[in-house]
């Protein structure tokens, strides 16, 4: 299966990159999920929870106070305020 | 008499030597700081990436026009934001970011434009309020080292006063007066005209064959310009204090490296000085002895 690249940036650092096989994010509609071969996409995010589902190794959850997530060829970009891992 | 001179010189020489050494010292923690300053730049850079990526995927994807995009035409109003350091030490940088900022004002009250002044940093601050001009706002901000924070705090003032009707004192076009790090030995201020935005950076142009993915927008391609161009704005202003912490550190280095080489160069003058003056006060209490000894066997 396919799997999605992902970067988690905030405004000072990058605080995660890797890959995972899905992705959840707090965006306007409610919590969206990301697998791999999404539809691109731009989404404004919410404060809320981010998940990460890692290829390997445990999940990545954090807390953000908002920002926005970019989806283009299994790329995966959120970009964050503030976060603070969980 | 001449053992004063002698004295004299001393002095001078002790204090050069401290100045010296604080000189030095500045010169030294200014190189150290710079590394800091750049690695930030450097951390900063996958945001930037990031966000001016989706800024140009919204341009190449949509055709909407938005508010901080929006040209007008014959506003009556500029914001100028002058970003300089807090302190001196540092050469001509702060004199130079002050100029820069002059001509700049000169040219957009030519033009016709009020011209609002928005201050960061403590010395292009005491130059205005010395002057007695009017400052819109200002921030003490810490410049060798400015946060994401201030960045965002500066950013939102001037958004703020960029998004406000003309009648309400809004403001029509902002320019931004800072300097650029070209490299250790040269930093040059320079302007740009942030708002109205132009996003031109890196818009991919799409090959005409190639078909264009669809993007989603969520919730609306307004909304997600509504969140993305004030943080696009504010990365900007980010970077532009990054930039000018950099330069400021750079031109400090500088600056104390020369004034430590002119410390040297003084210690050297006054330590020939010394010694000349020390030589004629020997010299001349050998020929009061001579001439002394010369008169008793004469007599």
């Amino acid at each position: 299966m396919a799997e999605l690249s992902v970067d988690l940036v905030s405004r000072d650092r990058k605080v995660w990159s890797g890959t995972a096989t899905q992705v959840s994010a707090p965006s306007a509609d409610g919590q969206i999920g990301i697998l791999a071969n999404h539809t691109p996409l731009l989404a404004v995010l919410r404060p809320g929870a981010i998940k990460v589902e890692t290829a390997s190794g445990p999940a990545l959850e954090a807390q953000v106070t908002g920002g926005f997530v970019s989806v283009d060829n299994n790329l995966v970009t959120l970009v964050v305020d503030e976060i603070s891992l969980v | 008499m001449a053992g004063g001179s002698q004295r004299v010189f001393k002095a001078r020489i002790k204090s050069t030597q401290s100045l010296k050494k604080m000189f030095r010292a500045q010169e030294l923690i200014a190189a150290s700081r710079i590394g800091k300053a750049r690695a930030k730049t450097a951390a900063a850079a996958p945001y930037a990436q990031a966000i001016t990526r989706a800024v140009s995927a919204v341009a190449t994807h949509t055709d909407i026009d938005h508010p901080l995009t929006r040209e007008v035409d014959g506003g009556k109003r500029a914001a100028v934001l002058v970003i300089s350091s807090d302190r001196g030490m540092a050469g001509s940088y702060p004199a130079s970011i002050v100029r820069e900022a002059e001509r700049l004002a000169q040219q957009l009250v030519a033009e016709g434009k009020e011209v609002l002044l928005y201050v960061a940093g403590r010395r292009a601050i005491a130059y205005y309020t010395f002057r007695g001009r009017e400052v819109a706002s200002s921030w003490v901000y810490g410049s060798e080292r400015p946060t994401a924070e201030i960045a965002e705090e500066i950013g939102e003032a001037l958004l703020e006063k960029f998004l406000a009707p003309e009648d309400e004192g809004g403001v029509s076009e902002l320019h931004v007066v800072s300097t650029q790090f070209v490299n250790m030995v040269t930093q040059r201020p320079h302007v740009v005209r942030m708002l109205p935005l132009e996003v031109v950076e890196g818009v991919v142009e799409a090959d005409e064959h190639e078909a264009l993915p669809l993007y989603d927008f969520e919730p609306s391609p307004e909304d997600v310009l509504d969140a993305l161009l004030p943080r696009y704005v504010q990365l900007r202003i980010y970077a532009a204090l990054l930039d000018a912490a950099a330069s400021e550190l750079a031109a400090r280095q500088r600056a104390m490296h020369t004034a430590t080489d002119n410390a040297e160069d003084l210690i050297r003058t006054y330590t020939r000085l010394a010694n000349q003056a020390r030589q004629a006060d020997i010299t001349q209490e050998i020929s009061e002895i001579v001439s002394g000894a010369d008169a008793l066997a004469g007599s």
